[in-house]
């Protein structure tokens, strides 16, 4: 079985398969891919790149999108 | 009146009034107020997607981005670092550049946090952004900004969500004169009065989401400050009369009996 690692996404800590891809996470978060924007540890990740990240311990993720707002 | 167009970075809009999106009760009365107002851009903020609740209503089921204009705005960054991050975010959402920099300096008063906001504007400017800068009704602060590459200039009528109305028109008449760049009035408006005030001294637009969202009939509140800044924009192209200190009456001497 493969090792559990810990992420946080979107300021909440998850226990995930380590070697989880970005693509696989967020395909099983139900996240829809339009209209979003995805932060690995601070840094952009090309939406179209997402099946060739390997997720590491200790990764920040951020999904955002917008909301109502001044 | 049909061709005056508010005109920001080549991009023309057929409406003056811009409306935030936040503050409402839901997302429907949200929709319903920005169609009566007939405005063309709306404010919106960048967040976290709710990775928990899927069936929490989204801005983009409720207001199309094709046929509004999304402003994505930095509401709630407090230094540079945060706000860039924020708009590249944004743009790699679906390809905004036109964004609004809002960089706030005090939790109570909301006031911009200029030096941050200055530093921030040249560095998104310089990265293909078209920055509509929310700024204190200060000239030489806006003349920076200016300087910089700022595609808008957004000062405040006063603190945001305030409602006072604009405090300094003298500024605000300072700043349209050295500008040709778009000069919108953002936050503090109140009452529709106060964005015909703005349109009468000469600025291109105003930007309102609390004096709506929070009015006790936000609908009307939509439709008023719609109206209330066409006829301020009318009142301003048609040429005041000057002031007097001494009456002048309005009907002939000529045949009075």
């Amino acid at each position: 079985m493969q090792k559990k690692i810990k992420i946080k996404i979107n300021g909440k800590l998850k226990k995930i398969d380590g070697k989880t891809k970005l693509s696989d996470l967020v395909k099983n978060l139900k996240v829809s891919l339009k209209n979003v924007a995805i932060e690995l540890n601070r840094e952009i990740v090309d939406k179209k790149k997402l099946n060739k990240i390997i997720l590491k311990a200790n990764d920040r993720i951020e999904i955002v999108h917008f909301i109502g707002g001044g | 009146m049909k061709k005056d167009k508010l005109i920001i970075s080549k991009k023309k809009f057929n409406s003056r009034l811009i409306v935030g999106t936040g503050k409402y009760k839901s997302m429907n009365e949200c929709a319903k107020a920005i169609k009566i107002s007939e405005a063309d851009i709306v404010t919106v903020a960048v967040r976290r997607v709710n990775i928990t609740d899927k069936k929490k209503p989204l801005l983009m089921d409720y207001i199309d981005p094709k046929k509004i204009t999304y402003l994505p705005n930095t509401a709630g960054c407090f230094n540079s670092e945060e706000a860039l991050r924020t708009l590249r975010l944004a743009r790699e959402i679906g390809g905004w550049k036109l964004v609004k920099l809002e960089v706030l300096g005090d939790k109570k008063n909301l006031f911009p946090e200029m030096i941050e906001t200055l530093k921030s504007t040249e560095i998104l400017t310089k990265e293909g952004f078209k920055v509509m800068v929310y700024c204190n009704d200060d000239p030489l602060m806006a003349k920076r900004l200016e300087n910089v590459g700022a595609a808008a200039i957004m000062p405040l009528a006063a603190p945001i969500g305030s409602g006072l109305g604009i405090l300094n028109k003298i500024n605000i008449q300072i700043i349209r004169n050295q500008t040709k760049l778009p000069l919108i009035i953002d936050a503090g408006l109140g009452q529709a009065s106060d964005a015909t005030i703005a349109m009468e001294l000469g600025c291109d637009g105003v930007l309102v989401n609390t004096a709506i969202a929070k009015a006790k009939k936000p609908f009307e509140m939509a439709k008023a400050f719609k109206n209330a800044v066409i006829a301020g924009r009318q009142s301003f192209l048609s040429g005041r009369i000057e002031k007097k200190i001494m009456g002048s009456a309005s009907s002939p001497k000529k045949g009075i009996i």
